[in-house]
């Protein structure tokens, strides 16, 4: 009964976020503004996470298996891609070293750069 | 056989088996290649294919289980809250880590798609390929993509980014433990994070920090991008 009652917690959050949505056309889907005011929910304390522990834990345990179907559409669309898959490939390889390398140099430079300051400031 | 699958309970059932053995097939060879979600294509969509049933019918119990992807969304906001004191200690670098790292993803796919003639509307599918697929399914229906390609080429990204992860590193000299971290989840986002996961608590904890946060980030950046560049 627990996790029925805290899935129902969960559904009316996505609720709300889908009328916001909808109401303003924001521009961002209803699923990730639901996500931030669950986040602005737990930080004011408004909702506490053991209100929706055990719910976040059967979901995202089964997170892969919920993506199964979406990516069974895929079959009506190979006319689409069997032409440019090597492409497709090539620019998925390109784009995944491109950013990895970006993220990751970026952030050890700037973080050898605040602690030089710490260290000067002590 | 039409008349045997037509229901609910046909899509629902191949799809939890499926994944299952996919499950099975990865902890017994851990070989990232073999992952679950791809394995579990591979068995669906050569049974449909076989069996010449449409989408459409397997869809049938598919929806049901396409269904909890939109509270799982919402339930990444808990690890979010539950690792939020690292993001306040060096919220500036990882901030700006993930936006320039995912700026440049989108610089490279839009390139590479012009250099290959790739149409527009697969290119903007290519776009959201570094969030969680949760998110680049989003992004994907939002920005006039393909989102059962997007889904596709997210899994594709996570897999690669699984394998490729540490020879990057290497080359590239990247040896901090946040960097790391943060780097993996921004790309290759849950399949990142096993990655991270192996190198370490540190890594892993970023990782899922930074799936969350470059998702926020690619909401707002993509559509973006996309009106720059008038695509």
């Amino acid at each position: 009964m627990k996790t029925l009652k805290q899935f129902s917690i969960i559904l009316m959050i996505l609720f709300i976020g889908q009328i916001l949505q909808q109401k303003y056309s924001l521009p961002m889907p209803s699923t990730v503004l639901g996500m931030i005011i669950l986040l602005l929910l737990l930080m004011t304390r408004i909702i506490k996470i053991e209100n929706v522990e055990k719910i976040t834990k059967v979901l995202l345990d089964h997170l892969t298996l919920f993506f199964v179907p979406v990516g069974i559409e895929i079959m009506t669309m190979f006319d689409k891609i069997k032409d440019i898959w090597v492409p497709l490939l090539i620019i998925i390889l390109i784009s995944t070293i491109v950013v990895m390398a970006v993220t990751g140099l970026t952030i050890q430079l700037l973080d050898k750069y605040t602690l030089k300051k710490y260290k000067k400031g002590a | 056989m039409a008349m045997y699958v037509n229901n609910p309970l046909f899509g629902v059932t191949i799809s939890i088996a499926a994944f299952l053995i996919g499950v099975y097939i990865n902890k017994k060879t851990k070989i990232a290649i073999f992952n679950p979600l791809i394995i579990s294509y591979i068995i669906i969509i050569s049974f449909l294919l076989h069996f010449n049933i449409d989408f459409e019918t397997y869809n049938k119990g598919g929806s049901i289980i396409s269904f909890f992807i939109a509270p799982a969304i919402v339930v990444l906001a808990v690890p979010l809250y539950k690792n939020i004191k690292l993001l306040k200690e060096r919220w500036a670098p990882i901030l700006i880590g993930i936006t320039l790292g995912s700026l440049a993803g989108l610089f490279s796919i839009y390139l590479l798609s012009k250099l290959f003639k790739i149409d527009d509307i697969i290119m903007v599918s290519l776009f959201p390929k570094s969030t969680t697929v949760a998110i680049s399914i989003e992004i994907a229906d939002q920005i006039g993509g393909i989102p059962a390609l997007a889904v596709a080429f997210t899994a594709i990204t996570g897999i690669t980014g699984n394998l490729i992860g540490e020879y990057i590193f290497k080359v590239f000299k990247i040896k901090d433990k946040v960097s790391k971290g943060v780097a993996l989840g921004t790309t290759s986002h849950a399949m990142g994070i096993a990655k991270a996961m192996e190198m370490g608590e540190t890594e892993g904890a970023l990782g899922s920090l930074a799936i969350t946060v470059a998702g926020i980030i690619s909401v707002f950046m993509i559509p973006w991008f996309i009106k720059i560049l008038s695509i």
